[in-house]
């Protein structure tokens, strides 16, 4: 492997992680608090396509990301309402959300571009074109999401609240805090989160709409946010290590030392590892997936 | 203990089979507004979906043959469902199942042994999740789901590789004809429906006519209770991984055994995929009582069957179907809805 190899790959897993490293820490904040959503998948995936015709309607790669984030805005309301305020299971909805974007997509691309299955979207998002591969600026607005996540939950005193409320809601409801306002918030702000990561792989990396593009992403960055111990910044950490995986397979993929599926099935395998753990023993917030109520 | 128990089918009865009727109706209600949007007839779209599933003897077949499979997957998610486990890995079994149907029907062409090894390789990809459970305390979401995308590249290495058709790079090699199972009538129905509906029948029993199977429910409503009256809820999880697992399996080779006329797993895996996620949808709707299912599978299965017809009739593509169903799974999700509607009904009254 030449230097030329290594650093595209090394540019390709950067721009590989953004999708995974915005859900995780979407996925860490809400969990802090304690709702868990397993409809990151669909949302990834409905944000995708939903960003891309907000980009080519408006005509602006911004406006697309901006249609992304309500996309994830929209199903972080529906999830919020169904497990904060009226006590539904949390895994239920999270279902409902993949299942409804399995039919979502594949119909939007077929009644509003007439394609079946693929769109080339018209308006992306700009980038630095390197001779290694091409850079979105998105790279570091996903880095700074995630350092910034990390500083509030751990340092101020918003974050501390949240914490609160995924950890000993009774204690927080005691203290004045209003447990239900700050669920809400937090499960609408990881969906949104995950909306940004849709919009991007739409409208900023991969230029096309799939029925297929969210490939496990949504699965595997709850899986990330597991293996980070519910922390946004080894979130980040944990995220490239994914996006080196999706890079370094689609490099040696077209080598045929080994079957290809072999190295698709690599995070997965990983994660599975991680999460046994073998590396380290995560350990969810205590009211995580609970519904409280006030006695 | 006597009285519960018909508390139980009693709730089954009523109140489930009307909340689940309302969600069935906000999926059409909203899935209209969709079509409308998009510059579609609901009215006529929904006309050839209801005419293509149900206005033949061909229709009703297919109706039949679609809601087999899920009928399984089905009951893979009720019953970890009801011993208290979200276990979403009927997929990766289903696979397995599948290709084992492929694999060991071409080592000897017998119809029983093809089930059974089905049945076998479905239960043991179950079983990783289950010991990560009780003996890691690893979330089964979390580890169904990774367990599901590592079958799907493994089972897909094996399709597109060492089990590939020479003669037609489309599928796999086929079932042998003696291996087969057999059709029903002049139809594309095989005894796969029946053999599914029995299959629902026993678990059935199993959960609620005998001690085992009060016991996987005792531990999934309360696990220390369940622990205090001589129940072990970690034997109860297992059982209920292997179980699902043995269901999804045997979905996954009856849907290759006997599905006319192509006898094997096609391209991409399209015929085998998917249809452990439709199971979910199907054991929401069912309510997770496996007689609730046989008639939420023949439902699911009537819209799969109808769209045909529909792309034909209305031009609306078929992934509208995936729409409606999704939305009836969220609207499952919301807690209460019979008494919100109730209370609802009650203040428009008054």
């Amino acid at each position: 492997m030449d230097l030329g190899s290594v650093i595209s790959i090394l540019i390709t897993s950067l721009m590989a992680m953004v999708p995974i490293v915005l859900t995780s820490v979407g996925a860490v904040w809400s969990e802090r608090a304690g709702v868990v959503s397993i409809g990151y998948e669909g949302v990834l995936l409905m944000s995708a396509f939903f960003g891309a015709i907000a980009a080519e309607v408006t005509g602006s790669g911004i406006m697309g990301l901006v249609g992304g984030i309500a996309t994830g805005i929209i199903f972080g309301i529906l999830h919020g309402v169904l497990t904060v305020y009226l006590k539904g299971d949390h895994i239920i909805p999270g279902i409902g959300i993949n299942l409804l974007a399995m039919g979502v997509v594949p119909f939007g691309i077929l009644a509003y571009w007439g394609t079946a299955g693929q769109h080339q979207v018209a308006v992306t998002l700009w980038s630095w074109n390197t001779k290694y591969g091409k850079i979105s600026p998105m790279v570091f607005v996903t880095i700074a999401i995630a350092i910034i996540t990390w500083w509030v939950l751990f340092k101020t005193p918003l974050g501390l609240r949240v914490r609160s409320v995924g950890e000993n809601p009774e204690a927080a409801d005691a203290l004045g805090i209003n447990v239900e306002k700050y669920r809400f918030w937090s499960a609408v702000y990881g969906h949104a989160l995950a909306g940004l990561g849709g919009a991007y792989m739409s409208v900023a990396w991969l230029g096309v709409v799939q029925k297929t593009m969210s490939a496990g992403r949504g699965f595997i960055a709850l899986a990330n946010m597991v293996f980070s111990g519910w922390n946004p910044l080894v979130a980040l950490l944990g995220g490239w290590l994914f996006g080196f995986f999706d890079a370094l397979a689609a490099w040696l993929a077209p080598l045929h030392i080994i079957p290809g599926q072999f190295i698709l099935m690599l995070p997965y395998i990983m994660t599975l590892i991680i999460v046994a753990g073998i590396i380290g023993k995560a350990r969810p917030p205590k009211w995580d997936g609970r519904p409280y109520k006030r006695e | 203990m006597k009285s519960s128990k018909s508390d139980a089918l009693k709730f089954f009865n009523f109140k489930a089979l009307i909340e689940s009727l309302i969600a069935i109706f906000v999926g059409f209600l909203l899935g209209a507004i969709v079509l409308l949007a998009f510059g579609y007839s609901p009215v006529e779209t929904y006309y050839w979906l209801f005419k293509g599933a149900l206005g033949s003897t061909n229709g009703i077949a297919s109706t039949l043959a679609y809601s087999t499979p899920i009928m399984l997957t089905a009951l893979t998610f009720a019953i970890s469902a009801r011993t208290g486990i979200f276990n979403i890995g009927a997929e990766g079994s289903f696979y397995f199942g599948a290709i084992a149907a492929v694999i060991f029907t071409n080592i000897w062409g017998n119809m029983w042994f093809g089930l059974a090894m089905g049945m076998l390789l479905g239960a043991l990809w179950s079983l990783p999740a289950a010991f990560l459970k009780v003996y890691r305390g690893v979330h089964e979401v979390i580890s169904t789901i990774m367990l599901n995308w590592i079958a799907w590249f493994f089972v897909l290495w094996l399709v597109v590789g060492p089990y590939a058709n020479p003669n037609d790079p489309n599928k796999t090699i086929r079932i042998p004809e003696s291996a087969r199972l057999p059709l029903i009538g002049n139809t594309d129905l095989s005894i796969a429906f029946i053999i599914a509906v029995i299959a629902s029948i026993l678990t059935y029993y199993l959960l609620w006519h005998t001690v085992f199977g009060f016991g996987m429910r005792a531990s999934g409503i309360n696990p220390r209770a369940a622990r205090y009256g001589g129940v072990n809820p970690n034997k109860a999880i297992i059982w209920s991984f292997v179980i699902g697992g043995i269901m999804s399996g045997l979905g996954g080779a009856m849907k290759i055994m006997g599905e006319p006329p192509t006898y094997a797993i096609s391209q991409g895996m399209a015929n085998v995929y998917g249809l452990g996620f439709d199971g979910i949808g199907v054991a929401l709707v069912g309510r997770n009582h496996p007689l609730g299912i046989i008639f939420a599978a023949i439902f699911f299965g009537m819209l799969r069957a109808g769209t045909p017809l529909m792309q034909i009739g209305a031009q609306v593509p078929l992934e509208i179907i995936k729409v409606i169903q999704g939305i009836i799974v969220i609207t499952v999700a919301i807690p209460g809805l019979y008494d919100m509607i109730k209370k609802a009904l009650a203040r428009g009254e008054a």
